[in-house]
């Protein structure tokens, strides 16, 4: 029936893993080598110097503060995002008016470049041309801090526009998993005498746990890479109060030529990266609820 | 897939209301306290983007002295001086003109590799599939510093060719994912039935499946134009010649030069104009996108 089917696999499969294996595994394996390098990119040979660079690492404070704000992200955004967006989504899937529009306008910011979402947002925080600090004196809101500029604040005010850009994509995400809930859960809730909440804790949550950890995954990469929106607003600043392992690394490696010393932060990164994924399918794993 | 899977239509009427006094009010109450939520949020989320729309069209003076007010003579030049002056109608031509084939070749690439994968079982199948999904798995700034050399050595930093080739490459894991899930829904009788009839190998792909394919290959089509068209990090590390700038690129660095041009409306024009065509494209395949969504989810 597949007479001759190897002219036909050969040349379809070739362009795909010629461009992916050269474009994007040999860099990936490439970088697990210039990790153990002093490399400057000046010269050709590079010096192996074995683990020397994560032993640096781990006495550079830069690294650590990098990593602390990390951190930050990754133990907030989930939180508030998966929250907010699990909150909407239930309420938009048990009817309510406006469903149809709340879904599509939600997900809007999620489509914007993080760059023009970084520059919308350093606009709104402006402490004279933007829009914020006047709003929040119409309240009577005085002594603003100056936001972007204020170390103490900066960060989670980045964290705050990630939070508005995030929230829509996964709500739509949830909405997508409860929409395969059957409808004859709800009702025998309904029949059972459960109330809304009840209905959300007893039926719809444990329904959509494996959504649930999907997205955490998902927003734990995005809260330990977090480069452009970073690099848009505050290029890690001020004084350093913003900056992330993603910034830090492309500071090392393509401002001061340190690339085997960049490269040591980027694999390092990775295995936090995997570390803490692999962490929360397995701290969130429960037997999978069929249905 | 999901795709099937997924009820085509959401449960939106209304609960119904209980008919007793209390237990109505209270529900009454609930359900304002929803709509409370849900408009808040909302207006937190339309009214910047309207405030960007709007401030475009302003003058900087006003921009300065009345940020929330509306433009009281509409400033097209505002456009017109970042199109030309601050070159992002350059910038907006070297995205079109790396985005447009890198989104081509990606989708005929990942189909031909998804047919494949999904239609003609050989050895080493399944361990090129999970070769290629296992690039989902790698953050980009992973390769950020060989990528940058390997192209040096190419002889292709800062050309348009060797951005295109980088676009395709890490497009591929996910839409090669995509698409052998899509292929192998696909009912294989009219498949089966072309390949006794003898038919060319070659012409069944193109006159049989692609087609078949089509709505698949739209969903996979749009999610690349939107991470392609906001692409940042690899143009910003790959394409340091101004003059190649894609357009995030030209936006963060007319960020990046304000506090010395000082032409806040034209900033604000950029911005528009960056904005204007995945917002079309979403508008225009929202149902594509959210559905695509849930094929990402385990159930997928």
């Amino acid at each position: 029936m597949y007479r001759g089917k190897y002219k036909l696999i050969i040349p379809f499969l070739l362009p795909a893993l010629v461009l992916y294996g050269l474009f994007v595994l040999y860099p990936y394996a490439q970088a697990m080598y210039i990790s153990l390098t002093d490399w400057s990119g000046l010269t050709a040979e590079k010096d192996f110097v074995g683990l020397r660079n994560f032993g640096r690492l781990l006495r550079d404070e830069y690294f650590w503060n990098a990593l602390k704000n990390n951190l930050i992200y990754l133990v907030s955004l989930p939180l508030v995002v998966i929250s907010l967006a699990f909150f909407f989504a239930f309420v938009v899937t048990r009817g309510v008016a406006l469903a149809k529009f709340y879904r599509v306008v939600f997900f809007f910011p999620q489509v914007m470049s993080a760059v023009a979402v970084g520059v919308l947002w350093n606009f709104i925080y402006h402490p004279t041309i933007g829009i914020l600090n006047s709003f929040l004196g119409l309240f009577g809101i005085q002594n603003l801090p100056a936001w972007l500029g204020d170390p103490n604040v900066a960060l989670p005010a980045v964290a705050a526009v990630v939070i508005w850009q995030s929230v829509g994509f996964y709500m739509v995400f949830f909405i997508a998993g409860m929409e395969a809930i059957p409808e004859t859960f709800y009702e025998v809730a309904r029949i059972a005498g459960a109330n809304r909440w009840q209905t959300f804790w007893r039926v719809t949550l444990p329904l959509l746990w494996e959504n649930t950890r999907v997205a955490l995954v998902y927003l734990a990469m995005g809260a330990l890479n977090m480069f452009t929106i970073t690099q848009t607003m505050t290029e890690g600043g001020p004084s350093r109060a913003t900056e992330v392992l993603s910034i830090y690394l492309y500071k090392n490696a393509f401002t001061h030529s340190r690339f085997g010393y960049g490269t040591a932060i980027a694999v390092a990164l990775f295995l936090i990266v995997l570390a803490f994924s692999m962490l929360i399918m397995r701290a969130t794993a429960r037997e999978a609820v069929e249905y | 897939m999901a795709i099937e899977g997924t009820r085509e239509q959401p449960v939106t009427e209304h609960t119904p209301l209980p008919s007793g006094g209390w237990e109505r009010t209270k529900a009454l109450f609930f359900r304002a306290l929803m709509h409370l939520f849900l408009g808040i949020w909302a207006v937190i989320v339309i009214f910047p983007m309207l405030w960007v729309l709007y401030t475009s069209l302003k003058t900087d003076q006003e921009i300065f002295f009345s940020p929330w007010s509306l433009p009281r003579v509409m400033q097209w030049d505002n456009f017109f001086r970042a199109w030309v002056k601050v070159n992002i109608g350059r910038y907006f031509l070297n995205s079109l003109v790396v985005v447009v084939p890198s989104l081509i070749l990606t989708l005929l690439l990942s189909a031909m590799t998804a047919y494949v994968l999904a239609r003609f079982p050989f050895p080493g199948n399944r361990a090129i599939l999970y070769l290629f999904i296992s690039g989902m798995m790698f953050p980009v700034f992973l390769g950020l510093v060989p990528l940058f050399f390997l192209l040096r050595s190419l002889d292709m930093l800062n050309t348009f060719v060797g951005l295109i080739l980088v676009y395709i490459g890490y497009s591929l894991p996910f839409s090669i994912f995509f698409l052998t899930g899509f292929f192998r829904s696909l009912p294989s009788e009219l498949h089966e039935a072309a390949i006794m009839d003898g038919a060319n190998q070659y012409t069944i792909f193109f006159s049989i499946m692609l087609p078949l394919a089509q709505p698949g290959l739209v969903t996979i089509g749009v999610f690349n134009f939107l991470g392609m068209w906001n692409q940042f990090i690899l143009p910003f590390v790959l394409m340091s010649d101004r003059k190649k700038y894609v357009l995030t690129q030209g936006l963060a660095y007319m960020n990046h030069q304000q506090y010395y041009l000082n032409d806040w409306s034209a900033l604000f024009a950029a911005i528009v104009v960056i904005m204007v065509p995945t917002l079309i494209v979403y508008v225009l395949f929202q149902g594509q996108i959210q559905r695509g969504l849930t094929v990402g989810a385990l159930k997928g």
